[in-house]
């Protein structure tokens, strides 16, 4: 049954540098590499050594808790570098690419026609499990876990966000397939989001998956608020969630027995010359995907994902792990004089005290600069606009700075993740770094909790 | 412009931890903040952040606040020369020049006192300045008998930042809304200079007033039972006695106004006060009997006193007042309901909404306390439905 939800509460930051909807082969990354910093609470330990040829599809490292998910190489060639920062934690396992595109091989099989297990042993050994997110807390999942139901979204709100119906449109087959292989997965649903601006999605048509459609600002496309609206989470409960591009990732492994991890990106932003769709692959060097296609290169900011969630990279980072866009914006360091005091005809802002909110339909160019110095919580009222969830963020991020486990539970932590939370952070006048302290909760729970 | 930009880079590191001018260093980033946005950008979190800040918003109070502020200074010449019965001779300009002379020394000493020590205590916590006492160092002249002596309001600012506000941590920790506490602490510290008829009309140099000539407020009138002296008109329009801001209730339109197209202030506590305070009248009025000041026309009760300037500029304080969405209006409401019923029933307190914000204030976080307890159970009975 296909139920419609209507979501209130939430902004639609009008950025400028939407992704023109022109596809672009980017050239082959020389090298590729994997972020352990991607997955919170994550503990790597290496499978390979330096100088080691690995396939695509060969473990570069694994989970050391559960050493039976691995995490796997998107390309064929040689191991160049293990990164480390601090205490010689590993920051990212680099690949260069031969060029052969030699696959490992893995079982070509319907999966409605496999069980569990096999589905199961076929994406841990492929390395697609660490797709996979538990909600609560948005850690990996666990392959013993049974999750109650598997949530996917259909679409991206956030701001200059790619179009998924865009870069999925050759890929529909597959993810028909990845869904089967997810039905197996759990006992309960395979529940898939959309949106209702979009009348025939290319979505639409999928099987062995329940359609819920949603409409308003962002984060309506945010799994965690459609999981809210269709199933909450409640204690002890377990629910998975994975990317719509992980879905199609399965769907190949299943249909060819190789790991084809290419993907299509959005390159965006006010400073890119010619915003568009980029095809690409997992990991690639960032410096592949922007180097002469943008305005002022090595001074502005450079995003991996979007300008709520997305990681600063420069351009010898990687892509990463969950990213589906790259945004460019302009950096902003630099003073301004009196710059709270102006009227802000050209000020975009949440709230209406600058004169921008009397043209609601322009796009603005916005850059990184803090504007303005960290307070303490002095206004009321400004989160709540921006969550639509019945969870009162302020009183659920004062639980955590006083480290209220109790609070924490009973106030819904286990149902929100950074991302869900990021526009707070956006809008808030005491510039409070919401998804961080957010983050030291939730890994306050697991620790405590479990 | 540059001059300045660099005087302050340059000096910066002189105010850094361990060098010689540690002690100056919330000083120099509140002056170097005023003056320019830094050029710090995101570090983590979210990269873009929106342009509102502390300042901004306070910045908007304060604007907000300016009408009410110029027509008090109008006023407090208006009611020197009505005194003397110079009405007729005195001009427009006569009666603002002689307010401003009369309440600049008072918000000079107020600022000067207040963000004094709000410089010191930021830098012994090594904090930044927090923007809050802008608005705080505005409110506490405007809610003050132009007659105050400057020293009382020295002591009254320096309790209200002391103990209004930093004991409990400083801005965004305080309990009570410390102009209110500056108000209280004088009401109650010194009685007999606060109150009676004389304090609200500066009558310095004049040796006769005028034959009938009081000086008491309408709220004092109306207590002794003489209501029919109410102008309605001039007391929306505020050429009435009282404390320098809240007399104008048209200036606080304008400046609710201000507040609620911005979002800056609380519609919901603006008006759930407003109602309360209707409220409460309409009841008085329908048990007044023989009572004069009970069949005081309830809506009389909003523009005599500091009912309106209490609803706009002091009930909506974020930080003393309710903070969800449902217990701003059960705060609005009961400060409303109390206001008018202090001011009524009460003989020893002629003026009820600074008591029934302070009472509220204290209570607020009950209020707010049980909303989020039934979010929690709303939350509870969900998870108890799907087992």
């Amino acid at each position: 049954m296909s139920k419609h939800f209507k979501l209130k509460r939430g902004l639609d930051i009008r950025l400028k540098g939407a992704a023109e909807a022109v596809l672009e082969n980017a050239p082959a990354p020389t090298t590729v590499a994997l972020k352990p910093i991607d997955f919170p609470g994550l503990t790597p330990k290496l499978s390979v050594k330096a100088e080691a040829q690995v396939k695509a599809g060969d473990a570069l490292f694994f989970d050391k808790y559960n050493p039976e998910i691995f995490f796997t190489s998107p390309v064929s060639g040689t191991v160049k570098a293990v990164n480390r920062g601090e205490r010689r934690k590993i920051l990212e396992v680099v690949v260069e690419a031969d060029g052969k595109n030699e696959f490992a091989s893995f079982t070509k099989a319907d999966p409605l026609k496999l069980n569990r297990d096999q589905i199961t042993g076929q994406l841990l050994t492929s390395g697609l499990w660490p797709f996979f997110k538990q909600r609560p807390y948005g850690t990996l999942a666990k392959p013993s876990d049974q999750p109650k139901n598997i949530f996917i979204s259909g679409f991206d709100s956030s701001p200059l966000a790619p179009d998924f119906e865009f870069i999925f449109k050759n890929d529909i087959a597959a993810i028909q397939t990845g869904i089967n292989a997810l039905s197996k997965l759990t006992d309960g649903k395979v529940y898939l989001g959309l949106s209702d601006k979009t009348a025939n999605s290319i979505f639409s048509g999928l099987k062995n998956v329940e359609v819920n459609t949603f409409s308003g600002p962002h984060p309506a496309g945010n799994v965690g608020i459609q999981i809210h609206k269709v199933g909450p989470i409640n204690k002890g409960e377990l629910v998975w969630t994975i990317s719509i591009q992980a879905v199609a990732y399965i769907g190949r492994l299943f249909e060819t027995g190789k790991l084809d991890l290419s993907k299509t990106i959005a390159l965006a932003g006010s400073e890119v010359k010619a915003p568009k769709y980029l095809k690409t692959i997992h990991g690639a060097e960032i410096g592949s995907l922007v180097k002469g296609k943008t305005k002022q290169e090595g001074t502005e900011r450079i995003i991996s994902g979007n300008v709520l969630t997305g990681r600063k990279v420069e351009a010898d980072d990687y892509l990463g792990y969950f990213a589906q866009q790259i945004t460019v914006i302009p950096e902003g360091d630099h003073y301004e004089f009196m710059g709270w005091a102006e009227p802000g005809f050209g000020k975009y802002s949440a709230s209406k005290a600058f004169f921008s909110s009397l043209f609601p339909k322009k796009e603005y160019v916005l850059d990184a600069n803090m504007n303005g110095g960290e307070r303490a919580f002095v206004l009321s009222g400004q989160y709540e606009k921006f969550l639509p969830m019945d969870i009162l963020p302020v009183y659920l991020i004062k639980a955590i700075m006083a480290n209220d486990i109790d609070k924490m539970e009973q106030l819904g932590i286990y149902e929100v993740v950074e991302e869900d939370l990021a526009l707070c952070e956006y809008a808030c006048t005491s510039k409070i770094k919401v998804q961080e302290i957010l983050r030291e909760g939730l890994d306050t729970m697991v620790k405590e909790v479990g | 412009m540059k001059a300045i930009r660099n005087f302050f880079e340059k000096t910066k590191p002189h105010v850094q931890k361990g060098a010689k001018y540690h002690w100056l260093h919330s000083t120099h980033d509140a002056v170097f903040t005023l003056f320019f946005v830094q050029k710090n950008t995101s570090k983590s979190g979210t990269h873009i952040h929106d342009f509102i800040d502390l300042k901004r918003t306070m910045g908007i109070v304060v604007l907000a606040l300016v009408p009410a502020l110029l027509f008090g200074m109008y006023n407090v010449g208006y009611q020197h020369f009505g005194a003397l019965g110079e009405l007729g001779t005195a001009g427009l300009m006569d009666m603002f020049l002689f307010g401003l002379l009369k309440v600049l020394p008072i918000i000079i000493v107020s600022y000067g006192v207040g963000l004094g020590i709000e410089f010191i205590f930021a830098q012994f916590r090594g904090h930044e300045v927090n923007e809050g006492f802008l608005v705080s160092g505005l409110l506490i002249p405007m809610v003050m008998p132009v007659n105050t002596p400057l020293w009382m309001i020295a002591i009254a600012v320096a309790f209200a930042v002391i103990f209004g506000k930093e004991v409990f941590g400083g801005t965004g920790m305080n309990i009570w809304n410390p102009a209110l506490i500056a108000r209280a602490f004088l009401f109650f510290a010194y009685p007999g200079q606060m109150s009676g008829d004389s304090v609200w009309i500066s009558a310095s140099g004049v040796d006769k007033m005028v034959d009938g000539f009081t000086g008491a407020t309408p709220m004092a009138l109306a207590a002794a039972g003489h209501t029919d002296a109410l102008n309605t008109w001039h007391a929306f329009v505020g050429l009435i006695p009282g404390s320098i801001g809240e007399t104008s209730t048209i200036a606080i339109l304008i400046g609710a106004l201000v507040l609620i197209v911005t979002g800056i202030g609380s519609w919901r506590i603006m008006l759930s006060t407003v109602l309360g305070g209707l409220f409460m009248g309409i009841l008085l009025n329908i048990f007044a009997g023989d009572n004069t000041y009970m069949a005081l026309p309830f809506y009389d009760h909003l523009i005599i006193g500091g009912f309106a300037f209490g609803a706009v500029f002091m009930a909506t304080d974020p930080v003393s007042g309710s903070q969800t969405v449902k217990g701003k209006w059960i705060y609005g409401f009961l400060i409303g309901v109390l206001a008018i019923l202090i001011r009524v029933v009460n003989p020893a307190y002629p003026e009820g909404v600074m008591l029934a914000i302070l009472l509220m204030n204290t209570f607020a976080p009950l209020i707010d306390h049980y909303v989020v307890e039934s979010n929690i159970k709303r939350r509870l009975k969900r998870a108890k439905a799907t087992i």
